[in-house]
């Protein structure tokens, strides 16, 4: 039997029919539509369908949709402003954080929930709070100075890339 | 897609109506906590129900409250006992532990009365349906036999919680409430060395909230064992807990295994090498050895069971000299794939 529910998606209101067993993830890409947010393993251990709910990332494959009522739902669609892309996905773009893409909505995520609330994370912050979003392609270096260089960009702090890497190696470097 | 099978939701809005919720039908009904062991369980088609009782919306099943003698509601999620900053000052043992779950994005979602509750786990059993069919399935489900000891009268699929061997050692408890009255029982006895009736709780008991012990002077920490640096289940996990006289004597302890039976199992030998002594590299190294014989490591998790035989006794060595604030041991022994273990 399919219930009624009033999700709050991207700031927007969707009412949506799904029976109890559907999980967000299924409600996201089959009923809203918004096929941003990946199925990978959907048991809960490669965190490609990442989204945020109320400001946290969960799980949208272990998460049922009638428990979401009345809760903020973050996807990837929701990250940028018109045409203008969000830091994070910008960084993405910039430093080639991603190859297949797959779990590129996933980590951009998570990463938005770390950077909301520390936009000057460490990379081993960073690490940390990536791992549980697994690829399988770019070795994991680019992503993690994406995320720190977009938290840094996004507080005015312009450091080139390269002398993030440098940073993270050493401590310090000529540009601050 | 791997689609959960069909059931129907009720959100509880307190204990009462979970309790009486789950008396109706208490062998169809089971209970959703934050989900991240029933949901991919139920789409495996391991774990089944008609009903789940949603308990979300239950307020004064979350949060951490008291001082001396904390409570954690069972509902708490794993995330926020880890940023808890009293947890992190009375208990860090408790919140490395609760921090060694999976990934820091399943915490944000999984409680604590949930990795308490956790489904037993093993090789023949956490595999597709399609895969299990094939080998006919296996005694925990649709099937006669354990393929990891055929012979067996018992299924040795094992206890896979971080949080419950630390629990043990502290001595903390539960509470366990159903229509038919409340009580409050040890951890430890939560448990059940059963693969397949795992829990000591009866079916129509809510776990509503954990209680930890007064601190006093008691140091506790968690070792755990497993393949990567995060998302893995254990292949072990040694809780310790001791307490030292004035001249530096251990004057109790209590140390369970996880991983490596199906509950935590308490070292008694391992406790009875250290009580009365300090610890020193010669009695931390005599408690480690006293473990490697109780722990049932069996072909049936990741990793060569003889590996995690000898990695018991370094693991409980390993938790010993943290506590008793020994250098870590010079050289640990390598895993099968070539690199030294560390405790993640």
């Amino acid at each position: 039997m399919e219930t009624a529910l009033k999700l709050n998606v991207n700031g927007e209101v969707r009412q949506v029919l799904a029976p109890a067993n559907h999980s967000l993830l299924e409600v996201l890409r089959e009923r809203c539509g918004l096929t941003g947010t990946k199925h990978g393993c959907e048991l809960g251990e490669c965190g490609a369908c990442t989204v945020l709910l109320d400001g946290e990332p969960v799980l949208a494959c272990l998460v049922l949709a009638v428990e979401c009522e009345d809760r903020r739902v973050e996807t990837v669609e929701g990250l940028s402003n018109g045409a203008a892309l969000h830091p994070l996905q910008q960084a993405f773009a910039d430093l080639g954080a991603a190859q297949c893409g797959y779990c590129t909505p996933g980590m951009l995520m998570t990463a938005k929930a770390l950077l909301d609330s520390n936009p000057l994370a460490s990379e081993m912050e960073v690490r940390e709070a990536l791992a549980g979003n697994l690829c399988r392609c770019t070795g994991y270096w680019k992503i993690v100075e994406a995320v720190q260089w977009a938290g840094r960009m996004s507080t005015g702090d312009m450091v080139p890339p390269q002398c993030l890497r440098e940073r993270n190696a050493a401590g310090g470097c000529s540009h601050g | 897609m791997l689609r959960l099978p069909e059931f129907s939701f009720v959100a509880a809005r307190d204990i009462g109506e979970a309790c009486a919720l789950l008396a109706e039908a208490p062998k169809s009904t089971r209970l959703l906590a934050g989900g991240t062991d029933l949901l991919p369980n139920m789409k495996r088609r391991h774990q089944h129900a008609q009903r789940l009782v949603g308990l979300r919306a239950v307020a004064n099943m979350r949060g951490i409250h008291g001082d001396s003698e904390m409570r954690v509601g069972a509902m708490t999620t794993l995330s926020t006992i880890t940023r808890d900053a009293k947890l992190q000052r009375h208990w860090p043992g408790f919140v490395r532990a609760v921090q060694s779950i999976s990934s820091p994005v399943l915490r944000t979602t999984g409680t604590i009365g949930g990795n308490l509750c956790l489904d037993t786990r093993c090789n023949y059993y956490n595999q597709s349906e399609e895969w299990r069919q094939a080998i006919g399935g296996c005694m925990k489900e649709a099937g006669d036999i354990c393929w990891v000891a055929p012979s067996s009268p018992r299924c040795w699929a094992i206890s896979a919680s971080d949080s419950a061997p630390l629990l043990c050692a502290i001595g903390a408890r539960v509470r366990l409430v159903s229509v038919r009255g409340e009580r409050v029982i040890p951890v430890e006895q939560l448990f059940v060395d059963d693969g397949i009736v795992w829990l000591g709780k009866s079916d129509d008991e809510v776990l509503t909230e954990v209680l930890l012990p007064p601190v006093e002077n008691t140091k506790a920490t968690y070792w755990k064992l497993r393949r990567r640096g995060s998302i893995d289940f254990p292949v072990l996990g040694v809780g310790a807990a001791l307490r030292m006289g004035a001249h530096g004597e251990v004057t109790h302890a209590r140390i369970f295994l996880g991983a490596v039976s199906s509950a935590p199992l308490r070292a008694p030998e391992s406790e009875a090498a250290l009580l009365g002594q300090q610890l020193t590299e010669a009695t931390v190294k005599a408690a480690g050895e006293a473990a490697r014989g109780v722990a049932h490591a069996l072909d049936n998790t990741d990793f060569t069971m003889l590996w995690r035989r000898q990695m018991t006794a370094v693991w409980v060595e390993g938790a010993l000299r943290e506590l008793g604030g020994l250098p870590p041991r010079a050289q640990m022994p390598e895993t099968p794939l070539g690199a030294p273990a560390m405790s993640v």
